[in-house]
C-alpha cells in the first residue's frame, strides 16, 4: 500500500491552512484543561465524582490511547492546550503575523539536553506517583497546573515549544508510538526544499506587523524540526504551521501503512529506553492497579513510606535493569560496545508496537470498568451536588466486560505479531537474527496475558 | 499460493485454539461459602476458586467504610456497611475468570479495589497463551514465504 495525500482534498487542505478551525479546537481544549485544574483544586476530593479525574484519566486517556495515538499519532499534540499560553506570550500574538522579533529570551535549548531523557524522567516521576495522581483530584489539579506553568516558563526562556519537545511526560510516549500511526506530515519533493531560500518552514516568514496573515506567512516550526529532513513522526507535533508557511505548497499530510516509520529503526538510546519504560510501566500497572493483590495497591498508594520507597526501587529496577538486561542477554554477541549499543537500540524498535498494544489492553480494562462515571461527572463536574444534565445520579456500571478478555487477547496477540514483523525489519538492519527479540516479546506477552486475564 | 495456504492453516489452527471445545471433567456441584473481608482498597481473600455449577455464597464483611462487591459478567452485587456482614448467593454457571470490584465509592483507590473469581480453570488464559505461541510459530514460515514471494516479484519486474 502506498501513500495517499490527504491535503490533496480541498476541504482538508483549507481546514489545515486556515488557522481558525485549529484555534477553535484549542479554545475548547484550553477551557477544558483550565476547568480540570479548577475542578481538581476546588471540587470534591472524591475522585470518581470529580471532573479532573474522570475527564483526564478516563475520558481523555481513553481517547488518547485507544484512538488518537494508534490512528493519528501526534494528533493530540496538534490540539493540546498546554503550550498555548506560553506560545502566545512568546509570540506576543495569537493569530497576528510574526515580526521575527523575539519577545522573551529566545535561547536555544542546551545541546546536551536535545534528546528525550528529560521526558523519560518526567514520565517516570509521574508513573511512580501514579496511584495518587490517578485517584486524587487536587494532585491531578496541581500536576496539570504545574505542566501549564512549566510550559509558560520554558517559553519565556527558550525558543519554540521547548516543553513539548523536551519535557512533556505525555509527549515523549506519544512521539514514540506516533511512528506506528497511519498518518504523517512529510514534504512532497525534496528538490523543492533544497532550492528554497530562507527555509520559512523552519525559520518562519515575516511580514509587516500590520499586514494581515496571508496564506503563506507564518511561524517557524514550533517543534524545532526542519520538515525537509523529516523521516519519522517522533518529533513532528502536527501543528500544521509548516503547511501554512511553505511558499511552494510542498508539505502534505499523508495516509500511509501502519508503522511505516519503524521500517528504518532509530538507533538512539533515549528512544530505546522510552520503549522499555512504556512496556515495563504497562506491565507494572496491570499487576498493581488491575490485579487482585491489595498489598501492592497499598504500597503504591502510600507515597513516602518505606514500603513505597521499596516499590519505587523495584519499579525502576524492572524498567532500567531487569527488562533491558534480559533483552541485552537475548541479543548479546561478541563485539565492541558501540556496536552492541547500536544493536540494542535498533532492535528495541520491536518493543514499540508491543508496548502500544500493552497500553491498549491495559486501558481497555480500566476504561470500560469506569466509563460510566463520565455521565455523572458531566452533570456534576465539581461534585458539589449539581445536576446540570439530570445524570448526576447515574449508577456506576462496568461496560462491555464480556468482550474485555477477547479484546485484550486480540490486542496483545496482535501486538506480538506486529512486534515480530518489526523485529524482523530491525534485525535485517542490524544484521542479526530476529528470533531472540521475538522470543523476548513472546515472554513479555505471556506475562501480560497472565496479569490481565 | 503457498503463503495463502499457510495463512489459511494458521487461521484454522488459531480458531481451533481459541474456540475448540475442551473435554469437561464431570464434577459434582457443591455449596461453597467464602467470608470476604473488604477494607480500603483490598479484599481478603482476593481470589476465589470454585467449580462450574457450584452454589457460591459470599459473606461480605466490611472492616472500615461501606464497600460493595460487583462480579463482572454475572452482574451481581452486594454491599456491606462497616462492621456488618451481607450475603450474596448465586450459582456459578458461567465458567471462566471474572474480576469482582468495589461498587461503592470507598476512597481514593476505589476504582482499583479488585478481586478475582475463578470458575473452573481459566481456559481463556491458556487459549490466549496458545494463540500467542501459535502466532510466533506460524510467523516465521509465513514471513519467509512472503519475503521469498516479494523477492521473486521484484526479480521478475527487473527482468521485464
Amino acid at each position: 500500500m502506498g501513500r495517499v495525500e490527504l491535503t490533496r482534498f480541498p476541504i482538508i487542505k483549507s481546514a489545515v491552512k486556515n488557522r481558525w478551525p485549529q484555534l477553535a479546537v484549542f479554545i475548547v481544549t484550553l477551557v477544558g484543561y483550565l476547568f480540570a485544574i479548577l475542578a481538581g483544586l476546588v471540587g470534591t476530593p472524591v475522585g470518581s465524582r470529580n471532573f479532573s479525574i474522570v475527564f483526564v484519566w478516563i475520558a481523555w486517556w481513553a481517547i488518547l490511547i485507544l484512538v488518537a495515538v494508534p490512528f493519528f499519532g501526534r494528533g493530540w499534540c496538534a490540539v493540546c492546550p498546554i503550550p498555548l499560553p506560553g506560545e502566545w506570550l512568546q509570540r506576543g500574538a495569537i493569530l497576528a503575523p510574526p515580526d521575527k522579533k523575539p519577545k522573551w529570551l529566545n535561547l536555544r535549548w542546551p545541546r546536551a539536553l536535545r534528546n528525550i531523557w528529560l521526558q523519560n524522567i518526567s514520565f517516570l516521576l509521574l508513573a511512580l506517583f501514579s496511584s495518587v495522581l490517578l485517584t486524587t483530584p487536587n494532585i491531578t489539579g496541581i500536576v496539570l497546573a504545574a505542566m501549564l506553568f512549566a510550559a509558560i516558563g520554558l517559553s519565556a526562556v527558550f525558543e519554540r515549544r521547548a516543553f513539548c519537545r523536551y519535557l512533556c511526560p505525555v509527549g515523549g510516549f506519544i512521539g514514540l508510538y506516533s511512528q506506528t500511526a497511519p498518518i504523517e506530515l512529510r514534504i512532497k519533493d525534496k528538490k523543492v526544499c533544497v532550492k528554497c531560500e530562507g527555509k520559512p518552514c523552519y525559520n518562519g516568514s515575516s511580514t509587516s506587523p500590520t499586514a494581515p496573515l496571508s496564506a503563506n506567512t507564518g511561524y517557524g516550526c514550533p517543534w524545532d524540526v526542519f520538515p525537509g529532513g523529516l523521516t519519522k513522526n517522533t518529533y513532528c507535533g502536527l501543528c500544521m504551521e509548516c503547511i501554512r508557511t511553505c511558499p511552494y505548497d510542498n508539505i502534505a499530510i499523508n495516509l500511509r501503512p501502519f508503522s511505516a516509520d519503524l521500517a528504518k529503526p532509530s538507533a538512539r538510546m533515549d528512544e530505546a529506553f522510552k520503549a522499555f519504560i512504556m512496556l515495563g510501566s504497562a506491565m507494572i500497572y496491570a499487576g498493581v492497579l488491575l490485579g487482585p493483590w491489595g498489598v501492592l495497591k497499598d504500597v503504591a498508594y502510600n507515597v513516602g513510606t518505606g514500603a513505597w520507597l521499596i516499590y519505587a526501587m523495584v519499579f525502576l529496577a524492572i524498567i532500567f535493569i531487569i527488562m533491558p538486561s534480559l533483552f541485552a542477554l537475548c541479543i548479546s554477541r561478541f563485539g565492541n560496545l558501540n556496536a552492541f549499543k547500536k544493536r540494542f537500540a535498533t532492535l528495541s524498535t520491536a518493543l514499540i508496537p508491543l508496548g502500544l498494544m500493552f497500553w491498549v489492553a491495559f486501558s481497555l480494562s480500566f476504561v470500560l470498568a469506569n466509563a460510566s462515571y463520565i455521565l455523572a461527572s458531566l452533570s456534576d463536574p465539581l461534585g458539589l451536588g449539581w445536576n446540570l444534565l439530570g445524570t448526576a445520579k447515574a449508577a456506576w456500571q462496568p461496560m462491555l466486560t464480556s468482550i474485555l478478555a477477547p479484546g485484550q487477547t486480540l490486542a496483545l496477540v496482535g501486538g506480538l505479531v506486529w512486534s515480530a514483523r518489526t523485529a524482523q525489519k530491525a534485525s535485517t538492519e542490524a544484521q542479526v537474527s530476529s528470533v531472540p527479540v521475538i522470543a523476548y516479546s513472546l515472554l513479555a506477552t505471556l506475562v501480560m496475558l497472565w496479569l490481565l486475564l | 499460493m503457498r503463503s495463502r495456504l499457510l495463512l489459511l492453516l494458521l487461521v484454522v489452527a488459531g480458531l481451533l485454539v481459541a474456540f475448540a471445545p475442551l473435554p469437561v471433567r464431570p464434577i459434582t456441584p457443591q455449596e461453597r461459602t467464602f467470608r470476604v473481608d473488604a477494607r480500603q482498597f483490598a479484599y481478603s481473600p482476593s481470589e476465589l476458586k470454585v467449580n462450574p455449577g457450584d452454589t457460591v455464597t459470599i459473606q461480605l464483611v466490611s472492616t472500615d467504610v461501606v464497600h460493595g462487591l460487583y462480579i463482572d459478567d454475572y452482574g451481581l452485587s452486594v454491599e456491606a456497611d462497616p462492621g456488618q456482614t451481607t450475603t450474596l448467593t448465586f450459582v456459578a454457571d458461567q465458567p471462566g475468570s471474572f474480576r469482582f470490584r468495589c461498587s461503592i465509592t470507598c476512597g481514593a483507590m476505589h476504582p482499583f479495589m479488585i478481586g478475582k473469581l475463578n470458575v473452573g480453570e481459566n481456559h481463556w488464559l491458556y487459549r490466549s497463551a496458545g494463540l500467542a505461541v501459535l502466532s510466533v510459530i506460524g510467523f516465521f514460515p509465513f514471513s519467509s514465504l512472503v519475503r521469498t514471494k516479494s523477492k521473486e516479484e521484484r526479480a521478475m519486474a527487473g527482468n521485464h
